[in-house]
């Protein structure tokens, strides 16, 4: 991989991780709200089904978070097992995807 | 007179500590300690220095544990209870006792397009280049690099990343990036670009704390890494 797409990476790392900072602390704080007084599944569906703006923050957080995560992890296989190359890009592509299918898949079930 | 006790690494990197003892005498440096070992303990010492004022950058050696230009540094400011660990800069091949291969290290300036790239010709008039500018202040701030190479010792991510330019390569990039009479900054930011270039600076900051001229290859780097992501979003890199 040449410079330009490393850049890219960069770039991309930085920009998610303005976006997750936004997502995390909503999310957070959301999660300590919702446990008030007790968790149950009405109440969490309640919230949730139907909420178009619940479902495109949680949009926006998994794919935030399938960008910033797999590129942080490239320089660590970097710099701590030395792996490097096609292999480690393509196992951490199939990494990222992962995430965006289970983080849409959970966010989906709860709205729908 | 109160004595020193000195520990020097000797062979190759698969060398070990031999003990010393030195006569300690007031304003001693490092490198005064170093001296006397060669001179009148053991002439088959090797070990590298030329100015002894701090100029010339070849005497940087690890002193208990960290990277400093031994000439300058006084035995008071570092011998805690009056011992001594001197030992060749890290993150570069050992030549013999404290001389490092320092090729790979000068090699990385080169790589950065760390050479400067002008139009003017000696028929041309002085550029002018006023001292209050932004771009001036930027490259007045990190010229006075020696390259002594306590910076690349003093990196991990140079340890964890072979490839890596280092901080005294990008620093250099990063001044001629600032000079306004340079004509190569694109090609420049291509060479420092990615996971060898400044992308892969962790901003740890050993490097300006152990930096003998106060310099901060960090703020350079980070100069760097603002002039590439704009070079990217125009379009240019």
């Amino acid at each position: 991989m040449s410079y330009r797409p490393q850049t890219t990476l960069w770039l991309a790392q930085r920009v998610s991780a303005a976006v997750l900072g936004l997502c995390v602390p909503v999310h957070l704080a959301t999660i300590v709200y919702a446990v008030r007084g007790g968790l149950s599944a009405e109440e969490i569906f309640a919230r949730t089904r139907g909420n178009h703006a619940w479902l495109a923050f949680y949009a926006i957080f998994v794919l935030a978070a399938a960008v910033h995560a797999p590129i942080g992890l490239r320089t660590i296989a970097l710099e701590w097992l030395g792996w490097r190359g096609r292999s480690r890009d393509a196992v951490l592509t199939f990494f990222s995807l992962f995430i965006v299918w289970m983080g849409l898949r959970a966010a989906i079930a709860v709205f729908g | 007179m109160s004595v020193l006790d000195v520990k020097v690494w000797r062979g190759g990197a698969e060398g070990a500590f031999q003990a010393f003892e030195v006569p300690r005498h007031a304003s001693q440096t490092v490198l005064d300690v170093v001296i006397h070992i060669q001179r009148a303990l053991d002439p088959t010492l090797a070990y590298r220095y030329a100015c002894r004022v701090g100029m010339c950058g070849s005497c940087a050696m690890t002193v208990n544990g960290a990277p400093r230009w031994t000439c300058r540094t006084h035995v008071d400011k570092v011998a805690s209870r009056g011992k001594l660990e001197i030992s060749p800069l890290r993150n570069l091949p050992i030549v013999r006792d404290l001389v490092t291969d320092m090729r790979e290290f000068f090699d990385k300036w080169s790589r950065a397009k760390g050479q400067f790239s002008g139009t003017r010709t000696r028929g041309d008039d002085f550029a002018q280049v006023p001292p209050a500018g932004e771009k001036r202040k930027a490259a007045d701030a990190g010229i006075e690099c020696i390259g002594c190479g306590v910076c690349y010792a003093a990196c991990d991510v140079v340890t964890w990343n072979r490839d890596y330019l280092g901080p005294a390569a990008l620093n250099r990039a990063w001044t001629l990036v600032s000079d306004e009479r340079d004509v190569a900054t694109l090609e420049r930011l291509r060479a420092v670009s990615g996971d060898a270039g400044c992308h892969a600076c962790h901003t740890h900051m050993s490097c300006t704390q152990r930096c003998p001229k106060q310099l901060s290859p960090t703020a350079a780097i980070a100069g760097l890494k603002r002039a590439v992501a704009s070079a990217a979003i125009e379009g240019d890199l």
